[in-house]
């Protein structure tokens, strides 16, 4: 608590001992009573009349304060001086409330956030090790990083290994192995060993900044809730306060009883604030936002948490996003009397020379060093693949052309997958299928898709039919395209777009290299692997930061979450204040429960949308 | 020019939204946004007039007794 606030608490606990020996006072004691709750009034809420008073020389009426005056002016007026000091007494404990609540959700908020690094160890040339504001630090210096301490800007390790917690950035607990030659990333925590590293970009370009800056501004894109509700705050102030000054003098005129019905505009005058409604739905959304970074997806305005909220179809990019993009051995099918590992070595060895993918998926899967003077006479065949001596066996590797060429029968391969035909001495020795592989979450990602009520998956990819057909099949996709260009991915969206009913929005989920006209153009765009690239960071309304399909249900039930709790506030605060209206323009309210309306209900509703805040439950 | 200042004594969130406002409909802004959970305006205004713009935009937020941090 903040000394401010607690000089504020002291005051309402003086007021509120004022307050209760006057209503204790008897009433024989001439004017006790009176006194001292003019007293406890006075000490209470002095500042709000003085804030009044500036406020209207200012020209600002219809100010929380000049109501509040009002309303307690009022109620002297009337005679009812324990119900002045009472309302402004508690009228005050709810201010008090809701400032250490906005106090502590700030807190909050500012602690997930807090991945700033505070300082650099700068090296100098002289070998000497200064600590520094990461700001001064320039590309190209060096810098240590020591156990425990944060990666203060985004660097290349020169020197030292240690293990990485990224889940600053990522909400990954897993650490990262990093050694000479690894970028690290700013924000990421060095957990054991001594880093040195030369620094690739400046504070302000360094990932944590980026990240910081993007989730601090989120707020800027304001949702369509957050818009109605600005919107309705302008109105709703004086439509309160002249309904109020009617009920003040219109019922009187056809005979009504004037107390009444002027305590019931002086009601209305302490509900007509609409702070509750203000504050939570914003805060509601920074929470969610908030929340959502923590769990490795930064999100980039309020209006992007709206819409993923109404997604009901996920369109994917195949290569990068499902997949993992690069070729890996998928099956060995040696020929009968060939062991898998032999036939795995040959073309390992065969292509022991080659940088092609393919020849580099092969020598991955086979594990083990080559000792390239078992290869000899290596030469390629140009379209078809390699002809090579491993320990003089005369080695062909090669797709089904080449083994049409040198006359060796072979068996017909699947034709999903890239195919490397090994021949040896003449005899067919089988075949290896190398495919792009599904990131292990792939599967788990599409059925968490489907679990919260996704209408439709589909997948955009360039690969030929069969392997896109493939790759959907076996994540239980509704829907896939194949052989598109990139141009034709846009338009497939278009169509997508144009047949989506309304109001349910569409996200496109890519790596965010080629595909930023996608990205753009879909409801709803989200890139993959934001760690470390500017282009997925740029292009995208909402990045997922790990490799991980998976995170788009969790973004989802976040999204959905926070929507909730705005929605329930929204309900909630405009329920209880016109109860309170009504009840109150009958005669059948009085003012403490117009403080509730007012305070009371703002109070609960910033509690309620700090749960936007916890994403480890959805 | 976009620049990002802090704000101090922003207590009441319908405040923050009233000096949005406020800030917007002056001369000069392009846009301007005011963040009651991170305590910071965004003013986005003409490059020639920025420090003038801002002298206005101290003067709305003024009213709600918020002080812009240079």
């Amino acid at each position: 608590m903040t000394k401010k606030l607690k000089k504020r608490l002291q005051r309402i606990l003086a007021a509120a001992v004022l307050f209760a020996a006057g209503m204790l006072m008897p009433h024989s004691i001439p004017y006790a009573h009176a006194v001292l709750l003019i007293a406890a009034y006075l000490l209470v809420g002095y500042d709000v009349l003085l804030k009044a008073v500036r406020n209207i020389r200012r020209g600002k009426i219809f100010d929380e304060n000049f109501l509040m005056t009002i309303a307690t002016f009022g109620a002297f007026g009337l005679g009812d001086f324990d119900e002045a000091a009472a309302v402004m007494l508690f009228y005050q404990i709810g201010e008090f409330f809701q400032t250490y609540a906005i106090n502590r959700s700030r807190k909050s908020i500012s602690d997930l956030m807090d991945i700033r690094p505070d300082y650099a160890n700068l090296r100098r040339e002289d070998g000497s090790v200064e600590t520094v504001d990461p700001e001064e630090v320039r590309v190209g210096d060096v810098i240590l990083i020591k156990a425990g301490e944060r990666v203060p800007l985004d660097a290349v390790v020169i020197d030292g290994h240690s293990a990485l917690d990224t889940s600053a950035l990522t909400g990954e607990s897993l650490p990262r192995d990093v050694a000479c030659g690894d970028a690290i990333l700013s924000g990421c925590i060095n957990q054991n060993g001594l880093l040195t590293a030369r620094v690739t970009k400046e504070f302000g370009e360094s990932t944590v900044s980026k990240v910081l800056d993007l989730v601090e501004n989120a707020s800027s894109k304001k949702s369509t809730s957050e818009n109605f509700i600005s919107k309705f705050a302008k109105y709703y102030t004086p439509t309160v306060v002249f309904a109020a000054l009617a009920l003040a003098v219109i019922p009187p005129l056809f005979g009504s009883d004037f107390a009444t019905c002027f305590k019931g505009a002086l009601i209305f005058l302490v509900i007509s604030c609409p702070c509750a409604l203000v504050i939570s739905i914003p805060l509601s959304f920074f929470g969610g936002i908030g929340g959502a970074a923590k769990r490795g997806v930064l999100v980039k305005g309020s209006n992007y948490l709206e819409a993923l909220a109404q997604a009901d179809t996920i369109v994917f990019d195949k290569t990068g996003t499902l997949t993992r993009g690069v070729f890996e051995v998928e099956q060995l099918c040696p020929s009968e009397g060939t062991a898998p590992e032999e036939l795995l070595m040959l073309a390992a060895c065969a292509e022991s020379y080659s940088s092609h993918p393919i020849a580099l998926s092969l020598r991955k899967a086979y594990g083990r060093d080559i000792d390239e003077s078992r290869v000899t006479d290596v030469s390629e065949i140009a379209g078809k693949g390699l002809s090579a001596r491993v320990e003089g066996r005369l080695v062909y590797a090669g797709n089904r052309r080449l083994m049409d060429q040198i006359g060796c029968p072979c068996p017909e391969a699947p034709d999903y997958a890239t195919v490397v035909y090994v021949a040896c001495d003449g005899r067919f020795m089988g075949y290896i299928l190398l495919g792009d592989v599904l990131k292990e979450d792939s599967v788990q990602a599409i059925r968490e898709l489907k679990n919260v009520g996704i209408r439709q998956t589909v997948m955009l990819t360039g690969d030929n039919k069969a392997a896109g057909e493939r790759v959907g099949s076996m994540l239980g996709l509704d829907q896939i395209y194949t052989q598109l260009l990139p141009g034709d991915k846009v338009d497939k969206v278009e169509a997508l777009l144009a047949a989506q009913k309304d109001g349910a929005k569409l996200a496109f989920v890519g790596d965010g290299i080629n595909d930023a006209p996608v990205l753009a153009r879909a409801d709803i765009g989200i890139a993959m692997g934001g760690l470390g690239s500017d282009a997925a960071i740029e292009a995208a309304d909402i990045v997922i930061m790990t490799d991980e399909p998976s995170k788009i249900a969790t973004a989802i039930r976040i999204a959905r979450k926070t929507l909730g709790i705005a929605k329930q506030n929204t309900v909630f605060a405009l329920t209880v204040k016109l109860c309170v209206m009504v009840l109150g323009a009958f005669g059948k309210a009085n003012m403490w429960a117009a403080v509730f309306a007012d305070v009371g209900v703002a109070f609960l509703a910033i509690l309620n949308s700090l749960r936007a805040l916890n994403t480890e439950k959805l | 020019m976009k620049k990002t200042f802090k704000l101090e004594d922003l207590d009441c969130a319908n405040c923050a939204a009233a000096m949005e406002r406020g800030i917007n409909a002056l001369d000069g802004v392009n846009s301007a946004t005011v963040n009651f959970m991170g305590m910071k305006l965004i003013l986005d205004a003409d490059d020639a007039r920025f420090e003038e713009i801002l002298k206005a935009a101290q003067k709305v937020a003024d009213k709600y007794d918020t002080t812009i941090v240079r």
